[in-house]
């Protein structure tokens, strides 16, 4: 398959075995092909354990290609870089440091000069609504300021590609819809590609502009949804068209996820 | 306030000894009065030599115990991040581990004499292992998220591994360092008691040897003081430390 050149990520026929310490190694993902334009924001929506996350870390680099291919702008992926930011679920946070410090680190891998590193830290808490909280460690905030701090940390370096797995899942409801918003607002001020990993159908329509829904273990690719709707509308969640739309994907997910329940119940 | 509100039990065994003491019930030798020790500890201190072998065991202890810290967290960290380094050096641990460390005492004076060296290497030798096997457990818990971030920011391998696994490795690391001084003293005073020339435990047996109790229970209380204010400085260094938490 010849990918076309405007693809930024191209997922070829990847298959991953998961392979526990103890135990027989597992199929998780099955010969998936996926590819993402620039600055797309595409979500991977399945029930837990369909290997959604796994297909992440494998575009992340962290988890090595065995079989198939990954690319990310025509070169093959061999580790994680700063070209690809990644927000994980619960925050990942360097605990021994504070709000700034944690934003300022990926700044300082990258060399930029300490002076325009402080100020590009403060502008990026400031966007995230963290000023005050500067000196503050991870165990002194809330879920959602923690989340925010990873994100300000991520997006400081600049990065193409956002990697998000689950970014809200353990957050309250309120807070997931505010950040939700503020995740909006943020993609259209910059536009980045952007990976969103969910198992929550009304956040991957609200969100992304197509959406890869997957099938239980061995995960694959069951079928790809585009949604084209106005995300500034404060009623979005009421219109019909939304409505329909969720409900549409729900009868999609939700045979793959009482498969996955049985799975899980052996 | 409420410190000496909390010491007092010190005070109640304090009179309570003063009081046996004096009353006759146990011999002189074996229990002189407290009041006759601190005398006996005024009168030390004002000698030089007191002073001198204070400064020896002080050198000793603290020469041994860096060198086990810096050594044993660097082997510890080492052990968790690569599988050949865990391979090869587990069974040691694993077997040197609960040796009984003064087993080694006269080994070390065997090899490097009376001496400080032997000294340090004893401590060295008995106190690197509580630092190792907390930095290795700290390291080896040391979160998949928190490493991959560091990764994905823009950190090397190696530099993630001071970053991310020495941070992480560091609280289990200071409960290891914290053993590791309370074993130095054990071995610092009994190495010295047994093959010494000099030495705060050297003076407890010479003293002890030449009947002259007072000043013998004297640089006990003084061996005893420094393990307590050690213990304790090193507590507060560790909450400053760990403020994160």
């Amino acid at each position: 398959m010849q990918a076309p050149a405007a693809a930024q990520i191209v997922v070829d026929q990847i298959t991953h075995m998961y392979r526990p310490a103890h135990g027989q190694p597992v199929l998780a993902i099955d010969d998936v092909s996926l590819e993402v334009r620039p600055r797309e924001f595409l979500a991977l929506l399945g029930p837990s354990g369909c290997g959604k996350s796994t297909l992440l870390y494998l575009m992340g680099g962290f988890l090595p290609v065995e079989t198939g291919r990954i690319l990310i702008d025509g070169k093959p992926v061999t580790g994680p870089g700063p070209d690809r930011g990644v927000v994980f679920q619960h925050f990942a946070l360097f605990p021994w440091k504070t709000v700034r410090g944690n934003v300022l680190y990926g700044l300082e891998r990258a060399g930029i000069p300490k002076e325009e590193r402080l100020k590009r830290a403060q502008a990026y808490i400031d966007m995230v609504g963290l000023q005050g909280f500067e000196n503050s460690y991870p165990s002194q905030l809330s879920g959602g300021m923690r989340q925010r701090t990873a994100i300000a940390r991520t997006l400081a370096i600049d990065p193409n590609i956002l990697l998000m797995d689950e970014p809200f899942g353990a957050l309250d409801a309120q807070t997931r819809s505010l950040m939700q918003s503020e995740l909006l607002a943020i993609w259209r001020r910059s536009p980045k590609t952007v990976i969103f990993v969910t198992h929550d159908v009304q956040e991957a329509v609200y969100l992304a502009e197509r959406i890869a829904v997957m099938s239980a273990r061995p995960g694959r690719i069951k079928s790809i949804i585009e949604t084209n709707f106005d995300r500034s509308d404060p009623n979005l969640f009421k219109q019909p068209a939304f409505i329909e739309k969720v409900d549409e994907i729900w009868g999609l997910v939700r045979n793959e996820a009482m498969l996955a329940q049985r799975l899980a119940a052996g | 306030m409420q410190r000496l509100i909390r010491y007092s039990p010190l005070l109640i065994l304090a009179v309570v000894w003063e009081a046996v003491a004096r009353s006759g019930l146990v011999a002189r030798s074996a229990l002189p009065p407290l009041s006759d020790v601190i005398l006996a500890w005024v009168q030390l201190a004002g000698t030089s030599d007191f002073w001198i072998n204070a400064a020896d065991s002080l050198y000793r202890t603290f020469a041994g115990l860096i060198l086990a810290i810096v050594i044993g967290a660097l082997i510890g960290i080492a052990m968790a991040s690569s599988r050949p380094i865990r391979t090869l050096l587990n069974p040691i641990v694993e077997v040197f581990y609960p040796l009984p460390k003064s087993a080694l005492i006269p080994v070390t004076a065997l090899w490097l004499g009376l001496g400080d060296a032997s000294k340090i290497l004893l401590i060295f030798l008995g106190c690197m292992l509580p630092v190792t096997l907390g930095a290795y457990n700290g390291a080896r818990g040391a979160e998949q998220s928190l490493m991959w971030s560091a990764r994905s920011l823009g950190a090397s391998r190696l530099r993630m591994l001071f970053d991310v696994v020495a941070p992480s490795a560091l609280p289990e690391t200071l409960n290891g360092i914290r053993t590791a001084l309370a074993t130095s003293f054990v071995l610092l005073v009994s190495s010295e008691m047994i093959a010494a020339r000099s030495g705060l435990g050297f003076m407890i047996g010479f003293l002890g040897d030449g009947g002259n109790f007072d000043a013998m229970f004297a640089v006990v209380f003084t061996v005893a003081f420094m393990g307590f204010i050690a213990d304790r400085l090193y507590q507060a260094a560790m909450q400053r430390v760990l403020r994160w938490r």
